[in-house]
């Protein structure tokens, strides 16, 4: 085995976590500052890629397409936590789950009305077309890489926004004692408000990244949503810090079971049973992950609440 | 005599309404909603075009057709064919893009009695053991065009092939159709996981490091125009790449838009292509592209076959579209005008026709569509029906 071809299947890992590592990042602040389960989460996302797929469209530009489109789902997330989400907070997490899934549904009628059932696909800008060569034989997409470089810058951004400002400082006082920062005067609405909107953004910059590689789509939400929530758990829920490092070990995960699991099962069992086995295997490898993490660590690896 | 005039007029209005209930009622089952819904209404455009070529009318009934949508689900499909049938004024079943739909909801019908007509769906079971005398298939069977692709890699003289393919009924028949026929060596072979898997940056990888010759797959619907783009962006464009039913009519359009030239003159097999040189497949073509703006999929081409097809049994039985037995023996003569020219059912009631090696090309208006390039397999009929007991 080339060690190029470790080391390219390590940055598909990566590339994957910090995709993971956007959608998780807003679903556990949610979940984590107002308590509340937000499927819809993968919906914005989806809007996100149309956004931006509908500016890029428009404008020839990619980058002005993503510039555009941030506002813009930065915006629709806090309507939509005005409108529909903040009347959520007091209820049952049953009540958050079926409302949000109503909202999934809604939303996925509105985008069909709106763009219709095709959805859009956009080119890649030209300078992000085509591989670049890195040393030891390596050659790698360089839109990819482009998506590990802005997932690595966002949470660095992130990790300065709550651990240095005072935004940052509400936010982690809000994660571990919503009441008491109520109670020390602070606008808990207003700052629900602007953690959804936050985390709204980053789900849509997830979607705006991905649309260029695949298209924007109905439904694209769903698809990775679930794998956002797994890393929220492996995590601990709230914790920015947790989630990043839940999204890249569950990118890694995923990539490496893909990458070699067939060749390992095919020493093991007739090459048959190994095709079948080695795809079924692989994609059930990071609920492996959650559910030894839930038993040892049932508060995740890096739990914010304490109380 | 009022009275009278009065009798005459209500028995007069009787017949009329008696004469309006003459009518054939198809239900249609295809994916409206969810991300597949672009087949699905490529289709449902397809057999109301044909509806209007046939001016609403088979024989002298009035044809209805009631459209389900199986949400992409073989539960969903399965209760939605449960609905028509309990309905109980479905006189035909059509449609099913899914091989596991189609699985699922196949009982529902056939136990009713009532006949079946898949309008792309053709998993093998079903040609098979399983094959059963109200059931027909008016597409192909699965294993039938990566058939062709594998002859088609032999006449090339490759010898080394890369297999992707989703790890789904459809998927797996694929992939046992081009091994069955293609004779150099499979040098790696990824059945991903269907439908949630839509990146293949892990797989692409391995298919760089195991340098074949040309590489085969099979994703439809959203996942092959997401599928080739990142195709070329993982750099593998100097690698061939040989498809079926992943580069079409809905695909191109989109691929079109994103500008993605290196699937330009890539081949596949198919059974049609919109420039096959017969009259029926020209004015469906035409007026399709004149009504919705875009060439037709083949899944619209299966679709508008089997409206034509149900048509020739109707008129052949004089219109007893209840007698079961005398439909099903017009059916099996496969007597209408099919857009692939000659086809005839064997005795599994799939068709036996030719295959056509086809190559993405631009046309005269600038569009990308595809044009036929040769014949794969002549006059074929699918594998599994010697297993066929009919």
């Amino acid at each position: 085995m080339e060690i190029s071809f470790v080391v390219e299947q390590l940055l598909n890992g990566f590339q994957l976590g910090v995709l993971l590592f956007l959608l998780a990042a807003g679903l556990t602040l949610v979940f984590g500052i107002m308590d509340l389960v937000n499927l819809a989460h993968g919906s914005i996302y989806m809007i996100g890629a149309f956004f931006a797929a509908t500016m890029t469209l428009a404008l020839d530009s990619f980058i002005l397409g993503i510039i555009i489109a941030l506002p813009m789902t930065l915006v629709l997330g806090m309507v939509l936590e005005f409108i529909a989400l903040r009347t959520l907070y007091s209820r049952g997490h049953m009540d958050q789950v079926l409302a949000t899934f109503g909202l999934i549904l809604f939303l996925n009628e509105l985008v069909r009305i709106i763009w219709g059932p095709a959805g859009l696909a956009i080119p890649l800008p030209l300078l992000l077309d085509g591989s670049i060569s890195l040393p030891l034989g390596i050659v790698y997409p360089t839109y990819r890489m482009f998506i590990i470089l802005i997932g690595i810058i966002v949470a660095i951004g992130l990790y300065y926004l709550v651990s240095k400002t005072r935004l940052g400082m509400l936010i982690r006082a809000g994660a571990s004692n919503r009441t008491m920062v109520g109670a020390l005067g602070i606008n808990i609405r207003l700052l629900f408000t602007a953690v959804f909107g936050l985390g709204a953004m980053l789900a849509g910059l997830a979607g705006m990244l991905i649309a260029p590689i695949n298209q924007a789509q109905i439904g694209m939400g769903e698809d990775i949503l679930i794998l956002a929530f797994v890393v929220i758990v492996i995590g601990g829920i709230g914790s920015i810090r947790g989630a990043f490092i839940a999204a890249i070990v569950a990118g890694v995960i995923d990539t490496m079971g893909r990458a070699f699991l067939d060749v390992l099962l095919l020493a093991l069992l007739p090459a048959n049973a190994a095709e079948a086995a080695g795809p079924a295997l692989s994609s059930m490898l990071i609920y492996f992950l959650m559910a030894v993490v839930l038993i040892f660590r049932p508060q995740g690896l890096f739990p914010a609440r304490n109380g | 005599m009022i009275k009278q005039f009065f009798t005459a007029a209500v028995i007069l209005i009787l017949m009329s309404t008696t004469a309006l209930a003459e009518s054939i009622k198809i239900g249609f089952v295809t994916t409206l909603t969810t991300g597949a819904a672009i087949i699905g209404v490529d289709q449902k455009k397809a057999v109301d075009l044909a509806v209007e070529h046939i001016g609403g009318k088979m024989g002298s009934l009035d044809v209805k057709i009631v459209y389900e949508d199986d949400e992409f689900n073989p539960q969903k499909g399965k209760q939605k064919t449960e609905k028509l049938i309990k309905s109980g004024d479905i006189d035909i079943v059509a449609g099913y893009i899914w091989s596991h739909v189609l699985l699922a909801s196949a009982p529902v019908v056939l136990n009713a009695n009532k006949i079946l007509i898949s309008a792309n769906a053709g998993p093998s079971p079903l040609a098979g053991k399983n094959c059963h005398k109200n059931f027909f298939n008016i597409s192909w069977q699965n294993d039938q065009t990566p058939m062709a692709l594998g002859e088609v890699l032999n006449q090339r003289g490759i010898k080394s092939l890369y297999i992707l393919a989703p790890n789904y009924a459809a998927g797996k028949d694929m992939v046992a159709g081009v091994e069955r026929t293609f004779k150099g060596k499979v040098v790696g072979k990824d059945m991903t996981t269907w439908p949630t898997q839509i990146d293949w940056s892990a797989e692409f990888t391995k298919v760089k490091s195991a340098k074949p010759e040309a590489v085969f797959t099979f994703y439809p619907g959203k996942h092959g125009a997401a599928f080739l783009k990142q195709y070329a962006q993982a750099g593998l464009s100097s690698t061939p790449l040989y498809s079926v039913y992943t580069l079409d009519s809905l695909s191109l359009p989109r691929l079109q838009q994103a500008k993605m030239t290196g699937v330009l003159g890539t081949t596949m097999t198919q059974f049609w292509s919109p420039d096959m040189d017969n009259a029926q497949n020209k004015r469906f073509v035409a007026d399709f592209k004149k009504k919705y703006g875009s060439y037709p999929s083949f899944y619209a081409a299966q679709a508008y076959d089997s409206i034509f097809l149900i048509k020739s049994a109707v008129e052949a039985t004089g219109g007893k579209v209840s007698d079961t037995n005398a439909m099903r023996a017009a059916l099996e003569k496969a007597n209408f005008p099919s857009v692939r020219g000659k086809v005839r059912f064997g005795n599994n009631h799939f068709p036996i026709q030719n295959f056509y090696s086809r190559e993405v090309v631009v046309d005269s208006e600038g569009k990308w569509t595809t044009k036929i390039t040769g014949v794969a397999l002549k006059d074929h009929q699918d594998v599994y029906a010697k297993h066929c007991k009919l």
